[in-house]
């Protein structure tokens, strides 16, 4: 793979992160590959997943994020590399002896058994005293709210309630490890919304490390509480939502996490503090440093929702600070505008005819300055929300 | 010069269609019914009738149900044929014999199959067509010509004894031939695909997701095959067991052709009633009783079908 993509920026005015508590390392996994025949799955992973954290594989179809997560459970068997959980190297133990449970992808809960016999299925599988089983299922049914519920077979539940089955059933060993393989994927986008937040609820209360794997970027967001982005087998980014969306290190990342707007130019000025981009339509001004030397070919990275746009050129008092006037601004015409309520989006055409993406929040009910379609405008956006990218 | 005119032929058959809309399910339907009910029905209701008659003194025909006396309507049914066929030891021991050879070569089919349709549904997809043709070969050959083969192989002097007899394992020949060994072999020999091909249709079918979901909540390979595989094609091995079953319990031929004299068989017992004793009212009543025996387990098979469906 070509690495197009490594971020060589933003280390200056980033702040640094707040000095992390130690964390016990729950789940280590060194150096791990898979292969199918020619074609590598899983490329030489390294990770390491605290205790009681929620961690997000995430990436488009084929980037190995399932094998991954197969190869945790037990189902596939490492071609190279070590898991190790809790000190332990589990990298070829059965899938039924790992202390790890999964929550299947459309659940694949046992269509022969009610629900408690579903959930009390792998406590039979410790052998356990009849009555703790019972009483196990009763506060897992408990937890997931389906007591009511007990006695039904799978297919005569909801989507929403299915899911809660699975998540009891898989919850029920009290496993160290819970693996959840698109939780959400199976429902609607209504439901999906609502379900994140209890699952969330859910899982911090019982206080379980897991490892989700999705490819909704908005799901792993709002639910991990750490992201590694994965393309072709490989981690390409491993942080919080919040440094994956603000601090993208490829435009592979800035592309698949939210949407970016890019303005390809070189470094004409690089000092310490600031960073001056020439583009073809803006020269860009970034009020941080970055690694790169001047004359370098770089992209410059701005968010849809970090763009103003306005009528007349911004004043020098609207700008973050005096040295950006007359930077980072750029003449446009509105192409076309999405009116979504609480926000708008406008396509908006740059000088050459190429389209950027503009989101403006709605905060105000009547503006007078509203935008219509065909207005020439101006684009324009401070220098600390720039992120710059190599090329 | 098509083009034109095709907007004008879509209508035409767009009119045309609630006509077949509404006659042609009730066609397709409606013909193999009308089949079945012309010639099993009838033949059917023809024989319980049959059965319910007394036969002519003369040993050929029969006395009608309904006679004309004395300007009276008489309808006579006897059931005395069902009686002796109650009481006579015969009649009840060739019933049991044959559903213990169905029930045996259903068993056997069944343990013989299952592993058979289970790695054949698990193996790579690319070599499934061909192994399912290998499942499909014996049918290329008539069924008699297979159960000759059977006969040359299990003789007194037939292949596998002479082979023993070759190699000193053996002085005299095992009699193999005309036993309930050699029919049961038949049995299964010739009812074994109809076991593994309903299996197999379930089992390649079946989400390895739960397989993998028991494997992840602890259950071992053995405990995965018991509490998911085998309930969840439960349909299917009903199914093979019932196409097995069935047409074992009034299986002529094989009886016939590798039984010998000393088994039981109802199929043959039947042959004789009509064509040896020529008691056609008897023979229908032995028929009547055996289709009676095999309607129960359809029953059964049916109630088990409406619950999985019910289920899934």
């Amino acid at each position: 793979m070509a690495l197009t993509a490594f971020a060589y920026t933003l280390t200056m005015s980033m702040p640094a992160p707040a000095a992390t508590p130690a964390h016990d390392v729950l789940l280590d996994i060194v150096n791990l590959s898979k292969n199918f025949d020619d074609i590598t799955a899983v490329d030489s992973v390294n990770l390491s997943v605290n205790s009681g954290e929620i961690f997000a594989l995430l990436g488009g179809s084929g980037c190995g994020k399932s094998t991954l997560l197969r190869m945790l459970a037990g189902f596939e068997t490492p071609s190279s590399g070590q898991i190790y959980l809790q000190g332990r190297d589990i990298s070829h133990m059965p899938a039924y002896e790992r202390p790890i449970n999964m929550m299947f992808q459309s659940y694949a809960l046992f269509p022969h058994m009610t629900v408690a016999q579903n959930i009390a299925f792998g406590l039979e599988q410790d052998q356990l005293p009849k009555a703790e089983i019972e009483q196990r299922v009763h506060d897992m049914l408990q937890l997931v709210q389906l007591k009511a519920y007990a006695k039904r077979k799978p297919h005569q539940l909801s989507g929403g309630q299915q899911q809660r089955v699975a998540l009891a059933r898989s919850l029920a060993k009290r496993p160290r490890l819970l693996l959840l393989d698109e939780p959400l994927g199976a429902l609607d986008k209504k439901l999906r919304e609502q379900t994140q937040i209890e699952l969330v609820a859910i899982l911090k209360s019982v206080g379980v490390t897991c490892v989700m794997v999705t490819h909704d970027q908005e799901e792993a967001m709002t639910m991990a509480d750490r992201i590694a982005v994965m393309d072709q087998g490989r981690i390409i980014q491993l942080g919080t939502p919040h440094d994956i969306y603000e601090t993208p290190n490829s435009r592979f990342v800035a592309d698949f996490i939210g949407s970016v707007n890019l303005f390809d130019g070189q470094v004409v000025v690089d000092e310490a503090d600031h960073v001056v981009i020439d583009t073809p339509h803006a020269r860009v001004y970034v009020s941080h440093g970055i690694t790169g030397t001047q004359g370098m070919p770089v992209s410059a990275a701005v968010r849809p929702e970090k763009i103003c746009l306005s009528l007349a050129p911004p004043l020098a008092a609207e700008r973050a600070s005096p040295a950006e006037d007359g930077f980072n601004q750029t003449p446009v015409t509105v192409q076309s505008m999405a009116y979504f309520g609480s926000f708008t989006t406008y396509h908006v055409k740059l000088a050459d005819g190429r389209l950027i993406h503009v989101t403006q929040q709605n905060a105000a009910r009547h503006d007078e300055h509203k935008l219509q379609t065909g207005d020439r405008a101006w684009a324009w956006w401070d220098g600390s929300d720039v992120v710059v990218l190599t090329r | 010069m098509n083009t034109p005119n095709a907007p004008v032929t879509q209508v035409q058959v767009a009119q045309r269609t609630p006509w077949l809309a509404a006659w042609g399910p009730r066609m397709v339907i409606g013909l193999p019914f009308g089949w079945l009910g012309l010639l099993f029905l009838l033949p059917f209701v023809v024989v319980l009738k049959i059965s319910l008659s007394e036969m002519n003194e003369s040993g050929i025909g029969y006395k009608d149900l309904v006679d004309w006396q004395d300007g009276l309507v008489v309808i006579s049914l006897r059931y005395s044929n069902y009686l002796f066929l109650l009481s006579d030891k015969l009649y009840l021991m060739t019933y049991l014999s044959s559903l213990m050879y169905a029930l045996t070569a259903t068993v056997l089919c069944l343990l013989l199959g299952y592993p058979f349709a289970y790695f054949l549904a698990r193996s790579p997809a690319s070599i499934r067509p061909g192994l399912m043709m290998l499942v499909m070969l014996p049918f290329w050959t008539s069924f008699l010509l297979r159960i000759y083969a059977w006969k040359g192989l299990l003789d007194n002097n037939g292949l596998i004894n002479q082979l023993l007899l070759a190699l000193g394992l053996i002085d005299t020949p095992l009699a193999m031939m005309n036993t309930p060994f050699s029919l049961q072999i038949g049995m299964v020999y010739v009812y074994l695909p109809f076991m593994v091909l309903p299996l197999y249709a379930n089992l390649v079918k079946m989400d390895l997701r739960l397989l993998e979901a028991a494997t992840d909540l602890g259950a071992k390979p053995w405990t995965v095959f018991w509490r998911v595989t085998v309930p969840l094609s439960r349909s299917g091995i009903v199914a093979g067991s019932m196409l097995v079953f069935i047409p074992c319990v009034g299986e002529y031929v094989i009886p016939a052709m590798l039984g010998g004299p000393n088994t039981l068989n109802i199929g043959r017992v039947l042959w004789d009633e009509f064509f040896s004793n020529n008691d056609w009212a008897m023979a229908s009543a032995v028929a009547i009783v055996m289709v009676l025996l095999i309607i129960a387990p359809m029953a059964w098979f049916n109630r088990i079908q409406a619950q999985q469906r019910g289920a899934t």
